[in-house]
């Protein structure tokens, strides 16, 4: 078996050929006869009741063949949310945050509806803007959702949908213990707090989606990650069966989260359906930005220790400013709820996290999901406690990391890693990496850890066939974004069939032709669209099995499975594409395998398993200007089993840089009613000279994770402790405790200055 | 200026003479995309400084999102999809595809036509010079690492082929 073996190694991409040569279809790159253009109008206010919107000049332009808004929606449900049903298609009464859709231009080019655009004339009339959680909470102030929503039935998750008493919009605790008593015994108690930036993912592709709608069918081209949460979308909208919704999705340019859920396609599909005509719709950056941004926090935590530097207590509050709608931000509150305290024993533990509507861009998903917010206060106030305590700051880690087996959530999956041998080799990587100018002066060193309850809901099935010429086909609806998906799939395919690589195709994404699919997040695919493939190409071996050994006229314990195929009793080896043709009869005909994965089992405690994020940088100040310099980046991948290492260290890598740049330079920033930057130019993101002199991925299996062969997920743990070992590094370079990100050559250079009114 | 207004440009696409009338308002990138089908050359910031719509005019890289289609009358453009050469990839491709310098992709086009342009003008590029050519393309995926590491490696093959 072992030439089909080829999980465990770095083979290429079977997507790179495409993508080098330009061949690689994305859903931009997509056209379908007689399509029209869409371009939304958007609001100019960030909070106003919706007086009047005049839309005849526009309509009257050339090119322009329909403007659709939410009047014309009759006998739509006009909502959508797949946690609470509270965001509008198009602003029905008022808008509630700047950048909002109001009315949609359809046009026979994109230059036509561009250009009409401009001629829709909105009338408003203002309400008071709340644009900070501070606001936002304030006793009088106006409710940006007047009224309860319906909670989306399809959710199933593990958030609750929100009361619409205040403008929270959901609200989490998690508490054991008597914190309050164990805090005031505590030998040494640290407070911290800490801003976490409001980001924009920047997926170089931005949303964008076709739809089509004839007669009582729906089909829909995304970017979207979750193709089957589209679905379900659409088919509130328009009161049509899944079935006959057909979210289909090709390459995707970038998602990290921010593509989640539904975004751009209830747009575009009431276009559709309004003019009876396909209709696509491209957002640019700044309009993806007001579609969705990642949530910002203001994290408080209070910690007790004792003087050997054992954990007593914990007590955190979070409130994220999670914008106009709530998209998934409930859940990302409950995340970070779960993740902030860290991957230690907390023997007495509170934490309070708010998600709080405000007139801003709406927030969801992003990379790390929560876990970065809370890992910045919770780390910080970690290496702080080291300061107070004179402790090695690795060394507190280690005595308070809970070990393999132990239980870090109540009734959840005992922790299924070797936390402190993972700490173990970023400290020893950093010291191996120092450079030939030693540490010195403006030089800092800052580690992080955490561990998030990753996998969302076990729920995935695959489809593996075996086609009569021997291939192989794959379909799973789980998407290939970049992360490498489809190569890891074929190769499990490939080495549990004991087939040729080259000889196995993989079909993503397709809600009429790909099995169900949770979702594609939370790190999940390996561990869980891998199993179910897994399982399919066993259902496949026992059907050809039993096939065999109908053909044959023999036991069918009398037939063993062998590389490519099976053996019968004479020791005749039959290939499967032999086994299909010899049981149809001709050269026709295939084997159909199908592997699911439910809660249950193995699946049965949740998380699927835990995602370990664990980082070392060093960091260069300069003191003339503030500069930050990263020197050093260390990442740790515990990914129980890599089945294909390059594409593993190349996630690290990239999660670590994007959460480089939070930490260094990202940041959406509102100034009055508006954002200031949402652009690339404005909003700056890490560029190739920005690179950390030394970068080491370094990865640790030890398969103890419940996916293929002892794997677990990987792709945003390295995202999570960043911004904390940066602010740590920086503090230990400059002397002073940094309280918010992102590190700018300004902020630290009032930070060195002294200036307690930093921005 | 009307939309209505248009212009007949006779350019070279990718080694082919080619004609089409189209509105002046056009960018290049959307001439490539809409007109001649070239949807390998990607749009994303539209302000000159992701480096995914780059494309060679002339040899020189332009962004092709800003340049008007106008501007190519007369002259020779290359996209990605003129890199590979009857079916044989470029070395620059090779190397990326070796190199995992990718995984969504979209600025995969960009930063191969600028590697290009690089190793067009400087055969045996450092380390240093690479990375002061390509910090004009962004990569939100991969770190940066790898792609600095295949354009490296490009060299080299290219040199050992000469």
């Amino acid at each position: 078996m072992s030439r089909h073996r080829v999980v465990g190694s770095s083979v290429r991409r079977i997507d790179a050929r495409s993508k080098v040569t330009g061949a690689a279809e994305y859903c931009i790159d997509l056209a379908v006869g007689e399509m029209l253009h869409g371009r939304v109008v958007r609001s100019n206010r960030a909070h106003a009741r919706l007086t009047g919107i005049d839309t005849a000049e526009a309509r009257a332009a050339e090119g322009v063949v329909a403007i659709v808004t939410a009047r014309d929606l009759n006998g739509l449900f006009p909502r959508f949310g797949h946690i609470v049903a509270d965001h509008s298609i198009l602003a029905e009464n008022k808008a509630r945050y700047y950048g909002e859709p109001v009315a949609l231009v359809v046009g026979l080019t994109p230059q036509a509806a561009f250009d009409a655009a401009e001629l829709v004339r909105v009338d408003y009339e203002d309400l008071p803007p709340l644009i900070s959680t501070q606001e936002a909470l304030m006793p009088d102030a106006p409710l940006i959702h007047q009224r309860t929503y319906e909670r989306s039935a399809s959710f199933v998750g593990e958030a609750q949908s929100g009361q619409v008493a205040s403008n929270t919009s959901h609200a989490a605790t998690l508490e054991w213990g008597d914190v309050d008593g164990a805090l005031a015994t505590a030998d040494v108690v640290v407070e911290t707090e800490t801003s976490y930036p409001m980001l924009y993912a920047y997926a170089m592709e931005p949303y964008n989606a076709i739809a089509i709608h004839s007669g009582n069918s729906l089909d829909v081209y995304s970017s979207a990650q979750h193709p089957f949460m589209v679905r379900e979308e659409l088919a509130r909208i328009f009161g049509l069966p899944a079935s006959k919704i057909r979210v289909s999705v090709p390459f995707i340019g970038g998602g990290y989260g921010s593509k989640s859920y539904t975004k751009v396609e209830p747009l575009a599909a009431v276009a559709s359906w309004y003019t009876e005509r396909p209709v696509k719709l491209v957002l640019d950056i700044e309009e993806s930005v007001y579609t969705t941004r990642a949530d910002s926090a203001q994290v408080w935590v209070r910690s007790g220790f004792t003087s050997d530097g054992r954990i007593v207590a914990r007590d955190f509050r979070i409130d994220m400013n999670s914008g106009a709608y709530a998209d998934n931000s409930p859940l990302v509150i409950e995340k970070a709820v779960n993740r902030c305290f860290g991957p230690y024993r907390v023997p007495n533990l509170r934490v309070h996290g708010r998600s709080v509507y405000t007139n801003t861009a709406p927030a969801s998903s992003y990379r790390g999901f929560g876990a970065p917010q809370g890992n910045l206060s919770g780390e910080l106030n970690m290496d702080q406690a080291a300061e107070s305590l004179g402790i090695d700051p690795a060394e507190l880690r280690k005595r308070n990391l809970v070990r393999p087996g132990e239980e870090l959530l109540p009734g959840k999956r005992p922790m299924d890693a070797d936390l402190a041998a993972d700490l173990e080799m970023v400290v020893s990587s950093l010291d191996e990496g120092a450079s030939d100018e030693g540490r010195g002066d403006g030089y800092g060193v800052g580690f992080g850890c955490s561990a998030s309850d990753a996998g969302a809901l076990p729920v995935s099935t695959a489809l593996v066939r075996i086609l009569a010429d021997g291939s192989v086909s794959v379909q799973t609806g789980s998407t290939e974004m970049g992360q490498g998906s489809r190569t890891v799939l074929a190769q499990i395919a490939a080495t549990e069939l004991g087939v040729d690589l080259e000889g196995v195709h993989v079909v993503q994404s397709d809600t009429a032709m790909t099995p169900f699919e949770w979702t594609t997040g939370a790190s999940r695919t390996t561990t869980l669209a891998g199993m179910s493939v897994l399982r399919a190409c066993d259902d496949l071996k026992a059907k050809a099995v039993d096939m065999t050994a109908s053909v044959l006229d023999c036991d069918p314990l009398q037939i063993t499975i062998v590389p490519g195929g099976v053996s019968g009793p004479d020791g005749q080896v039959l290939h499967y594409g032999k086994v299909v043709s010899r049981w149809f009869g001709a050269p026709a005909g295939e084997i159909t395998g199908t592997g699911i994965v439910r809660r249950a089992g193995e699946h049965a405690l949740l998380p699927p398993f835990w995602e370990i994020g664990m980082v070392g940088v060093c960091v260069r100040v300069d003191r003339e200007t503030g500069h930050v310099t990263v020197d050093q980046l260390v990442t740790v991948g515990d990914v129980g089993f890599a089945l294909n290492p390059a594409q593993l260290e190349g996630q690290d890598l990239g999660a670590a840089t994007q959460a480089l740049g939070a930490a260094l330079y990202e940041e959406l920033i509102y100034d009055g009613t508006q954002p200031i930057n949402p652009n690339v130019v404005e909003y700056r993101v890490p560029t190739m000279s920005d690179m950390p002199r030394v970068t080491t991925t370094l990865l640790a299996e030890r398969r103890d994770g419940i996916g293929p062969y002892g794997a677990k997920g990987g792709g945003e743990g390295a995202v999570n402790p960043v911004g904390g070992a940066v602010a740590s590094a920086v503090a230990r370079a400059t002397g002073r405790w940094p309280d918010r990100l992102p590190l700018t050559p300004e902020r630290v250079w009032l930070l060195l200055n002294d200036h307690a009114d930093a921005p | 200026m009307s939309a209505a207004d248009t212009w007949t440009i006779r350019a070279r696409v990718n080694g082919a003479e080619v004609s089409t009338t189209a509105s002046v308002r056009l960018t290049l990138a959307e001439l490539l995309r809409s007109h001649f089908g070239l949807t390998g050359t990607k749009v994303s910031c539209e302000m000159e400084v992701c480096g995914v719509c780059t494309v060679l005019v002339d040899g020189r890289p332009v962004s092709s999102c800003t340049y008007l289609a106008v501007d190519v009358d007369g002259r020779d453009v290359l996209t990605i999809e003129g890199l590979a050469r009857g079916g044989v990839l470029h070395p620059i491709q090779e190397a990326f595809i070796d190199h995992f310098a990718l995984q969504c992709g979209y600025c995969t086009p960009g930063f191969l036509m600028m590697a290009k342009a690089l190793l067009d003008e400087v055969s045996d590029p450092t380390r240093e010079q690479v990375i002061d050519y390509l910090s004009g393309n962004i990569c939100r995926c991969t770190g940066y690492r790898p792609i600095v590491e295949a354009v490296l490696e490009a060299a080299r093959r290219m040199k050992e082929r000469d």
